[in-house]
């Protein structure tokens, strides 16, 4: 029978948040590309949260910019209302985020995709993967290599790399109270073949669960019963290219309120009818996103639980209930809601849901996100066991990177944890054991106080500029900045104010102690009360910097002692990652092993010493054997 | 390949009053011996040359000592190597190897000196293989050793700082991660009183150890046996037997008493003395009540038979009581003519298979037995355990020197008035640091115990 057969060289598997940030970047790499959804409606749509950003998740955004990707540009053009959350605290706990019109965020990344050349567009459900043994059969590579993918009306599409982002899609299913729908997020059509094609590739999955609170019409609220949340008032844009001025919109207002006992005591009896607890759903579930009915359960003491209410979109009656996810039955859902001041009377546009949805084990991948074990097929965001927007594109970035390095026969990108959080919530994938959706938090990053938004593009953008992804205009400037920021610190650390009673007027009015003998700029800058910006008046000669510039002066001089002891840190975390291991390193040939760690080393097949060390089970006397015996067959 | 740190470690096993040596190697081991050594100077001598001097360190004079000097590569790891030979009683050599430590050197890892020596090129290819066995065998025996050596209550009390320092480290994460649901105002002042806290606790731990107590609390052990059976004397003859640390120290309650016995460097806390002594009184029947409330907590038992008195029920009633203990039985008496041998024993009572070790408490016939076998039992014998003892109480201190450092920090960074989020590094380092004394990592403590704790999310 004849049927459709096409060739590309890259095949991404979903639009959601990764596959958008994949499939632009091998497009934008100059590789032919081919973007399937089960929905065109559904590109970049936001099934959850209305907002973008958030703590850490905001320090993934900024990452994903500087490496040349597309989502801080698109909720730049799409945002109602931003926030730059922690602000009191230190500058690497400063998160940004922004409340998103759902649907102009889905359209206006809809039109970047249809405007990108080598991209196309394709509505349909892919059912299977095709593979092929390794040709080469040289023991050096991967087992197999993947070939193409086959759609569920037969088509047939070749190519060299294929990314799956498949997100939450696979044998999804919806749950509240008795009520089962197997389709995806807001009804639409699961991908119900594509599971059992990736178990028969001898690729391991896993069943999680997330869930999503109801939407409120908001015409139904007494908004006068709630406390409001109005967004900053200079705004910060997330795109290091996005000029601020340009941003600085009329906001529209989110809200708060709380449960209170009543609320608690609905959900407490009727807790058998909710499939969490009647033990319907299978799959796991995220322990910071827990449904209302797990917090009741797991905080008793806990009195009340803050709702904050956000608006969907400038064209949508729709309100989202943050804090206040549910599987419960219908007629619960309504009583629980109509308990919390201002919703007496409040009426259901959507209801409250789980969702079941299979994923991979990520611990088959390396850190370039490719599978260990299959050449050319790649996998990124929800499918790879995380959750969140962010985590999505930031992944969805990596995979396309490294999809077109292979293609390239180009040197692929692995960020490390000292480089980025993308580097951290990679490696935790690829090397922790997964129990649960992996969200990033920023107690994860380990190296934090050098991983922050503010300096994303002075870690990454070389990167993105190496692949290909950032123009050379957008890198030659991040170099020019970080020209004037290390130029500008020495100054300040060689110019001395005296102690003059101008000098001294001018530190009281900052509520700082006059100088009793000479001190250099850089000092009085490590005073608690002051900053760069602060002590401009004592500083005549001081060059006209940016703002951008300014604050990393301020960062790096007012923090020095805790980001050198970092960087230590860094150079002792990298020496390890240093060590390579080769690709089919043979442990069984390695004596002296633990079993334990034997099986593990085999299983995760780590690329560094460095990654070994993070594999639970192995411990460092096995990290030393281990280096003993490459070092004795080093030589041979 | 270089190392770039230097390491220290006791080259020698402990041998009573004979010598010790502490081996130093790295680009910093002479320097580091040179600051300690008083009537010599190292900086300009030539490789291989000895010499004399005293040890001095934070102005108290630790011990008379003759120190041989290898200038990088003509030494064992092809480092500058330095070793210092002192007295051999396990106090000289911890006080040398803490001060070199306290200097800027690393206590070596197990079998680290050979890993250099090979890394170095020092020894042949074909070795390796024996180094990577080495490395394994050693790390396991400290790690077991270090682990049995610190129990009961001291494993108790730093499981409970560390709890501490876990649960305001994951305060201040979860309100960094969730500002809108937690709210750091007023918790820097909070936590200055808690780190204040666990200051204190682990000065009065270092206190301890620096009174000449090991921080050890060594083999919990509970003499038991019928009246007459020769309690008493053993409990004597073990307290006079080395000229060794012997401490009183009164128990919890008022007719509990404990007593020290170090046999050859492997530490006996003999529980419930009072409970023995009282036994020898004929008028009591058993009388072994209060030995018999210790049991639980025993980690050994030495289960004492009249070897010249046929076996009575009362030995079987004992016996039935140790089940899933560790139990040394000990034919006392085998000066007298003997009613009781190995095998009647073996075929008479309900326990089967352990250790039982002829002994004479009057004579003192079998006590060398008696501790070979305690050392096999608990240490498998085939490493020195001695020097292990004293190494795994420099590193607990060195550790705890460690947490004390980082919670200075903490506060430094309090009163600095540092945002929150500067605090978690050294709280986790401390909490780190702590846990390396429990043989405890921190994984994915903090992210359980946020979410354990605290409601998280939206």
């Amino acid at each position: 029978m004849p049927f459709v057969e096409e060739s590309y060289d890259v095949i991404v598997i979903g639009a959601g948040h990764a596959g958008c940030e994949a499939a632009l970047a091998t497009a934008r790499l100059g590789l032919s590309t081919i973007i399937f959804t089960v929905s065109i409606d559904s590109i970049a749509m936001m099934p959850c949260n209305p907002n973008i950003g958030g703590t850490s998740k905001g320090h993934l955004v900024r990452e994903v910019d500087a490496l040349g990707g597309q989502m801080g540009i698109n909720i730049d053009q799409t945002f109602i209302q931003s926030k730059m959350l922690n602000k009191s605290k230190g500058p690497a706990v400063h998160s940004l985020r922004a409340q998103a019109d759902k649907a102009a965020y889905s359209m206006r990344m809809r039109e970047t995709l249809q405007r990108t050349d080598n991209l196309t567009i394709r509505q349909a459900e892919v059912a299977e993967i095709m593979t092929e043994n390794d040709k080469d059969g040289d023991g050096r590579h991967a087992k197999k290599r993947i070939v193409g993918v086959r759609t569920f009306s037969g088509a047939i599409y070749h190519a060299k790399a294929v990314i799956l982002c498949s997100g939450v899609y696979l044998n999804a299913r919806c749950l509240y109270g008795d009520t089962i729908n197997e389709t995806g997020p807001n009804g639409l059509q699961a991908a119900t073949h594509l599971s059992q094609s990736l178990i028969d590739n001898e690729i391991e999955l896993y069943r999680f669960k997330t869930g999503t609170p109801a939407r409120i019409d908001r015409r139904s609220i007494d908004f006068s019963k709630l406390e409001k949340q109005s967004g900053d008032e200079r705004i910060c844009p997330f795109s290091f290219s996005t000029d601020p001025d340009e941003v600085q919109i009329d906001q529209v207002s989110c809200y708060l309120t709380y449960t209170n006992e009543e609320t608690h005591r609905i959900i407490r009896e009727n807790l058998d009818r909710s499939p969490m607890y009647s033990g319907v759903i299978e799959g796991t579930g995220p322990r910071y996103c827990p449904s209302i009915e797990d917090k009741v359960v797991h905080f008793p003491d806990k009195e009340r639980h803050q709702i904050f209410v956000e608006p969907e979109g400038l064209h949508t009656n729709e309100m989202y209930l943050s804090g206040m996810s549910s599987s419960m039955p219908e007629d619960v859902q309504y009583q629980m809601y109509r308990t919390l001041p201002g919703f007496e009377h409040a009426v259901i546009v959507r209801n409250a849901y789980a969702i079941e949805y299979d994923c991979i084990n990520p611990n088959q991948l390396k850190a370039t996100l490719e599978f260990k074990d299959i050449t050319g097929f790649f996998s990124a965001g929800q499918s790879n066991g995380s959750s969140g927007y962010e985590e999505a594109a930031a992944q969805g970035i990596l995979a396309g990177i490294n999809a077109a390095m292979l293609i390239k026969e180009e040197e692929p990108l692995v960020i490390d944890r000292s480089e980025g959080y993308l580097g951290v919530l990679v490696d935790d994938l690829v090397t922790k054991v997964t129990t649960e959706p992996y969200r990033m938090m920023t107690s994860r990053a380990e190296y934090r106080l050098l991983l922050r938004q503010d300096n994303a593009d002075l870690r990454l953008s070389k990167y993105g500029y190496r692949v290909g992804l950032l123009s050379k205009e957008r890198y030659d400037h991040v170099c020019e900045k970080e020209r004037l920021i290390k130029k500008e610190i020495e100054r300040i650390r060689t110019v001395t104010v005296g102690s003059s009673e101008q000098v001294s007027l001018c530190l009281s009015s900052l509520g700082s102690v006059p100088l009793t003998h000479g001190m250099s700029l850089a000092e009085l800058i490590r005073r608690p009360e002051l900053t760069y910006q602060s002590i401009a008046p004592l500083d005549p000669d001081r060059p006209i910097l940016s703002d951008e510039v300014q604050e990393q002066v301020n960062i790096a001089v007012k923090y020095e002692g805790y980001i050198e002891r970092q960087i230590k840190q860094v150079e002792e975390f990298k020496r390890l990652e240093k060590k390579k291991i080769p690709e089919n390193f043979d442990y069984d040939t390695v004596p002296s092993l633990r079993i334990e760690a034997r099986q593990k080393l085999k299983q995760f097949r780590p690329a560094s010493i460095g990654q070994a060390s993070r594999i639970s089970g192995v411990s460092p006397a096995d990290l030393t054997v281990l280096l003993v015996f490459m070092e004795a067959n080093h030589g041979k | 390949m270089m190392e770039r740190d230097t390491i220290a470690a006791i080259a020698t096993g402990f041998i009573p009053s004979g010598i010790g040596i502490i081996r130093i190697s790295g680009p910093q081991a002479i320097e580091i011996a040179d600051g300690l050594l008083e009537g010599a100077d190292l900086s300009n001598a030539p490789s291989h040359t000895i010499h004399y001097g005293m040890i001095r360190s934070n102005g108290e004079l630790i011990d008379e000592v003759l120190v041989a000097l290898m200038r990088s590569s003509r030494s064992y790891t092809t480092e500058d190597t330095v070793e210092i030979d002192c007295h051999g009683s396990p106090l000289a050599m911890q006080k040398v190897l803490e001060a070199v430590c306290q200097s800027g050197a690393r206590l070596a890892e197990p079998g680290e000196f050979t890993k250099r020596a090979f890394l170095n090129g020092r020894i042949d290819l074909t070795e390796a293989e024996s180094v990577m066995d080495l490395i394994q065998a050693k790390t396991e025996y400290a790690r077991k050793s270090s682990l049995q050596i610190l129990r009961g209550s001291m494993k108790e009390k730093i499981s409970t700082l560390r709890k501490t320092l876990l649960n305001r480290s994951a305060y201040i994460e979860a309100a960094l991660d969730d500002p809108e649901h937690y709210d750091l105002s007023g918790f820097p002042e909070l936590l200055r009183t808690d780190v204040l806290t666990v200051q204190d606790e682990i000065d009065r731990i270092l206190e301890t150890a620096e009174n000449g107590r090991l921080l050890s609390e060594g083999i919990r052990t509970v003499i038991l046996g019928k009246p007459n059976v020769g309690k008493s004397s053993l409990l004597n003859r073990l307290l006079g037997e080395e000229r060794a640390i012997v401490t009183d120290i009164a128990g919890t309650t008022r007719d509990t008493l404990e007593e020290q016995v170090m046999l050859d460097g492997i530490l006996l806390k003999i529980i419930d003395t009072a409970g023995i002594q009282n036994t020898e009184d004929p008028v009591e029947k058993i009388g072994v009540e209060k030995a018999f409330d210790c049991i639980p907590d025993a980690d050994l038992v030495l289960f004492v038979v009249d070897a010249s008195r046929p076996l009575s029920p009362e030995d079987q009633q004992i016996s039935s009581l140790l089940k899933d203990k560790t139990v040394l039985i000990l034919l006392n008496k085998s000066d007298l003519s003997a009613e009781v041998t190995k095998e009647t024993l073996e075929k008479e009572i309900s326990l089967t298979g352990l250790p039982i070790v002829s002994i004479s408490s009057k004579t003192g016939d079998g006590f060398d037995q008696l501790k070979t076998t305690i050392s096999d039992v608990f240490f498998h014998g085939n490493i020195s355990f001695n020097d292990e003892l004293v190494v795994t109480n420099v590193r607990q201190k060195e550790s705890l020197r460690k947490t004390k450092e980082s919670l200075s920090r903490v506060l430094e960074s309090i009163d600095a008035g540092m945002p929150e989020d500067f605090y978690s590094v050294d709280l986790i380092d401390a909490y780190a640091e702590l846990g390396r004394i429990i043989g405890e990592k921190v994984e994915e403590d903090l992210i359980n115990e946020i979410f354990a704790e605290f409601c998280m999310g939206k």
